[in-house]
């Protein structure tokens, strides 16, 4: 068997595991189909009509016995599946601590890419080996989705929030990465490449590239431009929230309620939408800054809040 | 006793409410009012999936709702509810007067029940109209600001809308039966009158709702 | 090939005929006396004439698909050309043929005559959703011929809403429509089977195609509003400006995929439901035996009717879902896939010890049993959270549905439309032809579409106008298989078509069959009865059930024993 007709490549510590359970579901549901067409063929051979097979009725007992037992074996074929299922999933949710993030901004029909330092790729993603890298990623426009076949890995990408997800690649080479989610005219044409390369090449090919600062840099350089520091300092003209420690906090709003202090909400705020609910004490004053800053800037500032609040601000 | 003898000894020539493919109006008269059910389960449905989406949506952003919500006309919406209920009370008197044969008392209170709800329609046009001087339709000029208040006032137009459109057709039923049954054209024991009815109820129960969600919570 | 039909003698000489006219006689009206019936008969072929009318579009427009897959790269379409196709196609295939195929045909004609009924219980109404979903149809035709719709057949905002420019509100208008139409014909169908049963006709002597009408029904009442709901929302969100589903505005583009999945997941019950019914009909008998398991049988279609509103979420697996939501979907749908293995065992189970013969009917039913099978174990690959991330949105999905929906609902429905063929048209069908037929839509079906799960695997995305040169050899392969599928359904029309013409009168009951509907004329009378049909026995009394079936003789074969052929289990001579 050609395993590049059959399956994908397996690039990435998911694969392994998705395949594991991928082919056992093939071979059940292989053995099932053998079954129920044996059945078929040797009743459709054995009682066609006229067939010195004798015939008679069945036992009441014997349906009834029959119709339990399969409906129970099935249930609990399903629910060893449900179990497997669910049991490979959930590890599979969270990042490890030491993942690299990595901001993906898709746009109809194109991948927009920014490493932590800085360095920024269109449709490309370059990665090391054997490291984690945790994708954070939002749209401008439609819903995309971001689909890596040999690694197992896709997540729609929503406009207006912001969706995770992670790998940790195996293998070098080139990789695919489509767009799976209806966008448009272009839709075939939204896909790129995850190149995925060894550690002292991927250090040599970010060395090569025009980097612009880490994410904290750029978001810390964006506070001062932007104007954020006149007002979010401590001691400042203006009664405006401090920022130091506060990413990951539960915080008190106007209404009474409490707001947990992350990405999407720091993102409300910069665009403007928290002001029907501005955070407790604090009156409803911060301007809009909906069409000055785009998404990639707001992930930098949010990425900069988050660095004022160590303890909270790594990755779980 | 089919209806048409009864009414050709009474002397009026009424068409036979009888439809195929039944042969006794008792059993024909009991589908048509469990048909009614099945439809208005679905129109229930209808509704629910609007009124989720409402909910779900309000559960994110509570605070913007209630602030929206405080923009909304009280003072068109209960009367209106009150216009409402009485009309369905008149509606239920109605069916209960064609049920003991009382046809003149029938017309009127469906005559009653048609024009309670055009009333109701016409106030709500006024309501209308206050709404989009302030400004309330979530479009570039929207008085709240650019939040989730507009969703709270999409809603409130697509809501009021539906609503409004059912209520239009109820009318145009009611008063065809009203007109019907004025004439003489409608025997009083014809399916149609239940059904109708109930469809009535429905549209008002669904107001019911609407009241509260739109125009109470966020005052209280 | 068809000589063996044109041999049939007049096995039983269709006497009642004369007494009482068939629903297809005219009475001089002309055209307006079928386009304005109250005979669910009629309408049953209108409804018939219609959805072959929206295959052939939905199928002219799946042929262009895959022959532009033939070559990685663009070459008759543009990308707007493709994606206004594929649209067109999900659009007219999913609501104007396969929601609308069993129950508004097969359903309409059979429903009063299974429980003994002079006709459904709102005849007018039954003509309105007909024109309903004419309405609905020639909405999604202009808005095709106006230039076409481009969001696919799942209309996901904020594409659909904002950034689509097609005619996607007209046509979503259509459909809307056409759920009307769809709502009416749930509540007639329930109605009448809730009040015009005829004497001794009890739920549990219901013939199991009741049964998948009646549960069809209830799914169609309770899901359909829900979808007019919501592409309610997405007209007012792209004509008003709305911004119920704006991200951008403080609305929810998950939100729209919660209401739509709620309706389209059970959609896909509403397809495969009725297909149930008419399976369990034939396998019965052909195989000349009782079904198995026949309570077993209602309670899990009415498990599948009921669960099937709680599995939506599956859809949206990698849609920012939480995990516990993901996680409690797919346990939903694990359990789901139960019934739905007891209606495969128990079919499997009906064809022990009987007295198997292999008609055309037959065929397609036992094609049905292995298409749904395949279809229905690849749902727990989709219901496997990991899985389901690696082959949503790929071309698995596509072979997954097409195999429960095409290889099932639609092998069904031909299954039903040769078996009460000469009950609805009076006429018996060149049975070789149609088993080669038959023959020719399993090979052609799996040659099209087994190659899409492996492909899916492979992560080839769904509606890609281009892909890359590694999936080309896949994509060959199921564009060939398609050519040959579309020739055998082609088929169907042609034999069928020639039967009506040259075909053999057919007796009451061809082939020996119980049920009301054989106990009439073929075709049956407008009235459907004679006299008020009395039922004093269990359904599918095809053997005394303390024996098996004997190798009975029906009257089908009495004609095939004529001088000239020889019996031989149904199989025709060489």
């Amino acid at each position: 068997m050609n395993t590049v007709l059959f399956m994908p490549r397996s690039a990435s510590t998911i694969a392994p595991r998705t395949d594991g359970l991928y082919l056992a579901l093939v071979a059940i549901s292989a053995a099932i189909l053998v079954l129920v067409f044996a059945l078929i063929v040797i009743f459709a051979y054995r009682y066609r009509r006229g067939s010195a097979a004798p015939r008679g009725a069945l036992p009441t007992l014997l349906q009834h016995e029959v119709e339990i037992g399969w409906t129970t074996a099935t249930v609990f074929a399903f629910l060893f599946f449900f179990w497997w299922a669910g049991a490979n999933e959930v590890p599979e949710l969270l990042p490890p601590r030491t993942a690299t993030e990595i901001h993906v901004v898709a746009k109809q029909w194109m991948w927009k890419v920014q490493h932590p330092n800085g360095v920024r790729e269109i449709d490309m993603l370059h990665v090391p080996i054997g490291e984690p890298a945790r994708l954070v990623m939002t749209s401008q426009d439609v819903i995309h989705s971001f689909s890596v076949p040999d690694f197992r890995i896709k997540s729609d990408i929503l406009p207006g929030r912001y969706v995770e997800i992670w790998f940790e690649p195996t293998e070098i080479g080139t990789f695919r990465l489509f767009c799976t989610q209806f966008c448009g005219t272009a839709h075939s044409a939204m896909t790129g490449s995850i190149v995925v390369m060894s550690k002292p090449d991927f250090a040599k090919w970010l060395q090569s590239r025009p980097g612009g600062g880490d994410f904290v840099a750029q978001g810390r350089e964006l506070f001062v431009s932007l104007g954020c520091a006149g007002c979010h300092t401590p001691g400042g003209p203006v009664h405006a929230p401090d920022f130091d420690g506060l990413f990951g906090r539960r915080v008190p709003l106007a209404s009474g309620r409490f707001v947990l202090v992350d990405d999407a909400w720091i993102r409300d705020c910069i665009l403007g939408h928290s002001t029907a609910d501005p955070p407790a004490g604090y009156p409803p004053i911060m301007p809009s800054f909906k069409g000055e800053v785009d998404d990639g800037q707001i992930l930098a500032l949010t990425a900069y809040v988050r660095s004022l609040s160590p303890q909270t601000g790594a990755t779980r | 006793m089919s209806e048409s003898a009864i009414n050709a000894s009474a002397g009026i020539a009424l068409p036979d409410p009888l439809r195929e493919p039944w042969s006794d109006i008792a059993r024909q008269r009991e589908a048509a009012t469990f048909g009614m059910w099945l439809f208005l389960m679905s129109e229930m449905l209808f509704f629910g999936a609007v009124f989720m989406a409402f909910s779900f949506t309000r559960a994110l952003n509570v605070a913007e709702f209630q602030h929206a919500a405080r923009h909304t006309e009280i003072v068109y919406g209960a009367p209106n509810t009150f216009v409402l209920v009485t009309s369905s009370l008149a509606m239920t008197i109605a069916v209960r007067a064609a049920n003991i044969a009382n046809r003149r008392l029938c017309a009127r209170l469906l005559g009653a029940t048609a024009i309670l709800g055009f009333v109701f329609l016409v106030i709500k046009g006024l309501e209308y109209k206050d709404d989009l001087e302030h400004h309330l339709y979530p479009t570039l000029h929207f008085a709240l600001g650019h939040n989730a208040t507009q969703i709270f006032w999409a809603f409130y137009w697509i809501m009021t809308g539906i609503h409004a459109f059912h209520l239009t057709v109820g009318v145009g039923l009611v008063s065809r039966l009203t007109w019907l049954v004025h004439r003489n054209q409608l025997s009083l024991r014809s399916p149609q009158l239940e059904v109708t009815s109930l469809y009535w109820h429905l549209v008002d129960a669904f107001w019911i709702v609407l009241f509260p969600v739109l125009y109470v919570m966020g005052r209280g | 090939m068809t000589d063996a039909i044109a041999s049939f003698g007049d096995a039983e000489p269709s006497r009642e005929h004369e007494e009482t006219g068939s629903y297809l006689e005219s009475h001089g009206g002309g055209l307006s006396e079928w386009l304005l019936t109250t005979d669910h008969k009629r309408i049953a072929i209108l409804y018939a004439l219609l959805v072959t009318f929206f295959f052939f579009i939905g199928g002219t427009a799946a042929t262009l698909i895959r022959l532009e897959l033939f070559s990685p790269t663009a070459t008759f379409l543009t990308d707007d050309g493709y994606n206004r196709v594929f649209t067109v196609h999900g659009i007219v295939m999913v609501w104007f043929f396969l929601v609308p195929l069993i129950p508004t045909t097969l359903g309409n004609f059979l429903l009063p005559l299974m429980i003994g009924a002079p006709d459904v219980a709102f005849p007018k109404l039954n003509l309105a959703s007909w024109y309903l979903t004419l309405i609905g149809g020639l909405f999604v035709l202009g808005a095709t011929l106006m230039g076409g719709v481009d969001t696919g057949w799942t209309f996901y905002p904020p594409y659909s809403t904002v950034y689509s420019n097609s005619n996607v509100a007209i046509a979503v208008l259509g459909v809307i429509i056409a759920g009307f139409g769809t709502i009416a014909t749930g509540v007639n169908f329930v109605t009448t089977t809730h009040t015009l049963r005829c004497p001794g006709m009890t739920w549990f002597r219901l013939p199991l195609m009741v049964w998948g009408l009646y549960t069809v029904s209830l799914v169609m009442i309770l899901a359909t509003p829900v979808l007019a709901m919501t592409l309610v929302l997405v007209v007012a969100d792209r004509w008003f400006g709305l911004p119920v589903f704006d991200g951008f505005r403080g609305g929810d583009p998950v939100l729209f995929q919660h209401l739509f999945w709620f309706y389209s997941h059970p959609a896909v019950y509403i397809m495969i439901l009725p297909a149930f019914g008419v399976v369990s009909e034939v396998i019965a008998c052909f195989a000349r035996r009782r079904v198995f398991g026949y309570a077993a049988m209602v309670y899990a279609m009415l498990a599948i009717a009921i669960i099937g509103f709680a599995v939506w979420g599956h859809h949206m697996f990698v849609a920012g879902q939480s995990t516990f939501a993901n996680l409690v979907f797919s346990f939903l749908t694990f359990i789901i896939a139960v019934p739905s293995a007891i209606k495969v065992f128990n079919w499997t189970a009906t064809l022990y010890r009987g007295q198997i013969t292999f008609e055309a009917p037959m065929l397609y039913t036992l094609g049905f049993v292995g298409l749904f099978t395949v279809g229905g174990m690849t749902g727990l690959f989709l219901a496997s959270i990991p899985v389901d991330i690696q082959v949503t949105g790929t071309y698995f999905v596509i072979a997954h549905f097409h195999y429960v929906m095409v290889g099932g609902a639609v092998s069904a429905y031909f299954a039903g439309l040769h078996f009460w063929w000469p009950k609805i048209t009076g006429r018996l069908y060149p049975e070789s032809w149609a088993r080669f037929a038959a023959y020719l839509m399993f090979f052609g079906f799996n040659f099209t579409f087994f190659p899409q799960f492996i492909l899916g695997y492979l992560g080839m995305p769904r509606r890609y106008h281009v892909y890359p040169p590694e999936f080309h050899t896949w994509n060959v392969m199921s564009s060939t298989g398609a050519v040959v599928l579309a020739a055998a359904y082609l088929m169907p029309l042609f034999y069928l078509g020639w039967s009506l013409v040259y075909g053999q009168a057919s007796p009451a009951n061809p082939w020996n069959a119980t049920g009301l509907e054989w106990k009439t004329t073929s075709p049956p009378p407008k009235h459907n009865f004679a006299t008020m049909p009395i039922v004093d026995e269990d359904p599918y009394n095809y053997h005394d059930v303390r024996i098996g079936p004997e190798a009975e003789r029906r009257d089908i074969d009495s004609v095939r024993a004529a001088p000239g052929l020889t019996p031989n289990n149904g199989r025709r001579s060489p």
